[in-house]
């Protein structure tokens, strides 16, 4: 029995999945032996769209990245280009960043603890979790105008106020979901079956979270102790105190904690941000044309660290932008999670990473299997030769490319 | 010619089709409205059997196709023909010998076996997963459920449904004397039933549909239905073993009490389906052989004192 | 205390309470759309200038802008180019544009979702 192994496909369609990845799976019996994965089914050449178009348009190209963290995404880039020109923004307008930041971290962990609870069967958590988010999500709409997909940040600030009477809505419904959430982190710690299903699953040591790059809840729940909002403060949140909440449990019910215990950091944080938040403007006059230069910036999205680069080369279109999401970090530690587990431990240790698999698909695999003709190439290099790969089988893009630039 | 109504008509196949139906939008409902939520109308599952009826067979080129399409059909075929032996309004059933209650247990596994079969000439890996799985699950909670419904048995001292639901209706209140046995009861239930928290053959987060991958169109419409008859004969048969009263007081209100306790029966299972969520198959196995194999035993110990002490 | 079934008293409450859910498209009047909501573009023809900023500044080339007279403009809209961002309402330096709170925009037409806001009509009476 133990010699016969059986390999199965989890995804790319997959009802644990809920958005499209491959991994591969070596059984025997229940035991997982091996554990493969394969990324890519997501790849929407993002950063190449971003070239095509101004710094302005690509703020809205950015945030559709991804649904649950596209104020992070939008954010970041801004930042970046914000650092380039030199611009520094209103305080009010950084206070409204991280308010929207707050409640999107608010909205994104309440959809995880739903997420998980369905994972392991427990679909009436799902059905309360999420109807709690409803508190969340019409206080956003009725901030920013939508849902999700902010679209409040444009270079230079932000682009709608918070008035008087949304900070008295926006405290009630704090309250509300205060109490709601210490509901949920007694149901967390006290229903056995839950507990039965989420200890001693997962198990990921402080030196291999280190080692394999782990970011965000599923590092902090391995007392890795890092968070960008503390160790490299950007919008407002130099002048907020809070806490960073991290776990030594080294497994899924750590990570669940962490998650529960950031969402009550979440809720001081915000109030004591729409205490304080100054008077005063709410952009600054920024340039269509960004001068030449290169910026970094991390963001510290629910999942983890987002990392934004920029390069602008003086016109009005960027040359390169690249995202490097924090699940692209946190899939690696996957693999070694799942050392020793079950098959039916497999949908919650992918889930407790809170995989967000349209913000990893960005970058491309160069993979070097040691034969003479790999060879290491540039990112010009790479451009000319995919055009020419292309005009070799017949199909001449510069058509296509001239239409485009005609229309926008 | 009477047969041939009892098997089509009533208590047999379109009895239980109108009654499995009702039964599963009952079930449904409940959940929803348990969770806050509203619940689908009371057409949906007729809807759902019309609809599957109405599309496509697609059976694997690997399969054996004769045991593929035949599984349905003994898994309902089974499930009707436990319904004559079960004592549903009056203390006689359709049919009754000494060693019927055997026989329905016996009946009430096959459908469970079929899954394990159905799925095993799938030969699709999901559906060889949670083939074994089911199999896995039979060992753990059947030695509880025969225990716990033994032990009634053993107090009347007989071995057949009809002389047993005569026997309680005969000394009132000696029911009580088994609780617990009917609480054991209703957890194993939810395993037999494969429903949360001992839906791990069929777990879909997991192992896609488990043995019902590959089933599509009239095979997989006949396999739910069998599940929804199989809730109905399953509740009939614990409210003949453990809640035998208003049995003697006519047709029409042994049919009210009958209605009244299977529905009962059914609500208790949508909430213990709420409010926990799935085990791993292997905590399954340890908890049903941990806990409630010793209190099925001392269900049947407790009886065993009472026959000896109080009805001599 | 750590025990099965913890939910279970919020559960049973919830069987006395009204559902959660809203029946739309039955009941329609229990959503209440918020103020700032970017819903379908309304444009303002005689505010308009052809200063083509909007069209600068749109994401997804959504919205065009046509001469038809001396100093009049009409503007097309695709709907299902556009994603709803406002950029070109916040763009616009005389507010001929402006975002209304309607949603129910699906279609099974493609053609249906091009929407032109002509101007009024420019031939007055000539003495």
């Amino acid at each position: 029995m133990n010699k016969h192994k059986v390999v199965i496909p989890i995804g790319p369609q997959h009802p644990a999945l809920k958005e499209p990845e491959s991994f591969s799976v070596t059984l025997s019996g229940e035991k997982i032996m091996a554990f493969s994965a394969r990324l890519g089914y997501n790849h929407r050449g993002i950063e190449k769209a971003c070239e095509e178009r101004t710094y302005l348009q690509d703020i809205y190209l950015t945030e559709r990245i991804c649904g649950i963290c596209s104020h992070t995404h939008s954010t970041a880039f801004v930042q970046a280009v914000e650092e380039i020109a030199g611009i520094v923004i209103p305080q009010r307008a950084s206070y409204i960043r991280t308010i929207i930041g707050e409640l999107e971290r608010i909205h994104s962990h309440l959809l995880w603890l739903g997420v998980a609870a369905h994972e392991v069967g427990f679909d009436t958590l799902l059905m309360y979790t999420w109807r709690d988010r409803e508190i969340v999500m019409d206080i956003l709409a009725q901030v920013t105008g939508n849902r999700v997909n902010y679209g409040c940040n444009t270079i230079g600030g932000v682009r709608r106020d918070i008035d008087p009477s949304q900070i008295k809505d926006m405290l009630k419904a704090i309250d509300a979901l205060e109490d709601r959430t210490k509901y949920y982190i007694d149901i967390a710690t006290k229903e056995t079956t839950l507990i039965e299903r989420l200890s001693g699953v997962g198990k990921l040591s402080k030196k291999d979270a280190v080692t394999l790059g782990a970011v965000g809840p599923t590092g902090r729940a391995s007392a890795v102790d890092r968070d960008v909002r503390r160790d490299d403060p950007y919008a407002a949140y130099d002048k907020l105190k809070f806490k960073v909440v991290t776990d030594d449990h080294c497994d899924v019910y750590g990570r669940a904690l962490v998650r529960v215990g950031e969402l009550m950091e979440s809720y001081k944080i915000l109030r004591q941000a729409l205490k304080d938040m100054p008077e005063g403007p709410l952009t600054v006059k920024a340039p269509r044309k960004i001068p030449a230069g290169e910026a970094t910036s991390r963001y510290e999205a629910p999942r983890g660290e987002c990392f934004h680069y920029v390069k602008s080369n003086g016109t009005d279109k960027p040359e390169r932008v690249k995202v490097r999401a924090p699940t692209l970090a946190n899939v690696q530690t996957v693999a070694k999670m799942l050392e020793d587990g079950q098959l039916a431990d497999l949908p919650i240790v992918i889930a407790a990473i809170d995989p967000c698999f349209s913000c990893t698909d960005r970058i491309t695999l160069i993979k070097r299997d040691g034969s003479r003709s790999a060879k290491r190439m540039t990112w010009d290099e790479l451009h000319t030769y995919s055009i020419d790969w292309y005009r070799k089988k017949g199909l001449n893009f510069a058509g296509l490319n001239e239409k485009l630039k005609k229309r926008i | 010619m009477r047969a041939l109504f009892n098997i089509f008509i009533f208590p047999g196949f379109l009895f239980l089709f109108i009654f499995g139906l009702s039964a599963q939008f009952f079930d449904r409902r409940i959940y929803a409205r348990l969770q806050n939520r509203q619940g689908p109308p009371w057409f949906q599952p007729l809807a759902d059997f019309i609809k599957l009826v109405s599309k496509e067979e697609i059976i694997p080129e690997e399969a054996n196709p004769n045991m593929f399409k035949a599984m349905p059909v003994i898994a309902i075929t089974a499930v009707v023909t436990t319904i004559t032996y079960i004592p549903m309004w009056s203390p006689k059933a359709l049919f009754s010998f000494n060693g019927d209650l055997i026989v329905v247990l016996y009946l009430l596994t096959i459908p469970t076996l079929t899954f394990f079969l159905g799925g095993w000439y799938s030969t699709s890996l999901y559906s060889k997963i949670g083939a074994v799985r089911a199999l896995t699950q039979l060992f753990a909670y059947e030695v509880p459920l025969l225990m716990s419904i033994l032990a009634p048995a053993l107090l009347a001292n007989t071995w057949s449904l009809t002389e047993m639901a005569a026997f309680y209706q005969a000394h009132p209140g000696y029911w009580l004397f088994n609780i617990l046995g009917f609480a054991i009861a209703l957890v194993t239930l939810l395993g037999k039933l494969e429903k949360v928290p001992f839906d791990i053959p069929e777990a879909e987060t997991e192992i896609v549909a488990g043995t019902f991958t590959e089933y599509s169109g009239r095979l997989m419409a006949l396999f739910k239905l069998s599940i929804d008859m199989e809730t109905v004969v399953a509740a009939s048969l614990l409210a003949a073993v453990y809640l035998p009263f208003w049995l003697c007081c006519g047709p029409v209100v042994g049919f009210i009490g009958y209605m009244l306790k299977v529905l009962f029966i059914i609500a208790t299972l949508s909430l213990l389906r709420t409010v926990f969520a799935r085990l791993r198959i292997d905590q399954m196995v340890s908890f049903c052989w941990k806990y409630l194999a010793p209190l099925a035993f001392m269900q049947i110990l407790f009886n065993l004192a009472v026959k000896g002490f109080i009805i001599r | 205390m750590i025990r099965p079934g913890k939910m279970i008293k919020q559960v049973l409450g919830s069987l006395f309470k009204k559902p959660a859910t809203t029946e739309y498209p039955f009941h329609k009047k229990t959503l209440d759309v918020p103020a700032r909501f970017r819903g379908k573009l309304k444009f303002y023809p005689e505010k308009c200038i052809g200063c083509n900023q909007c069209v600068r500044d749109c994401p997804s080339n959504a919205i065009r802008i046509r001469k038809v007279a001396d100093k009049v403009f009409e503007a097309d809209i695709d709907l299902g180019r556009c994603i709803y961002c406002a950029q070109c309402v916040d763009s616009c330096p005389k507010k001929a544009l402006e975002a209304t709170c309607e949603f129910e925009l699906a279609s099974i037409d493609r053609d249906k979702l091009k929407v032109t806001f002509r101007a009024k009509s420019q031939d007055a009476p000539v003495k």
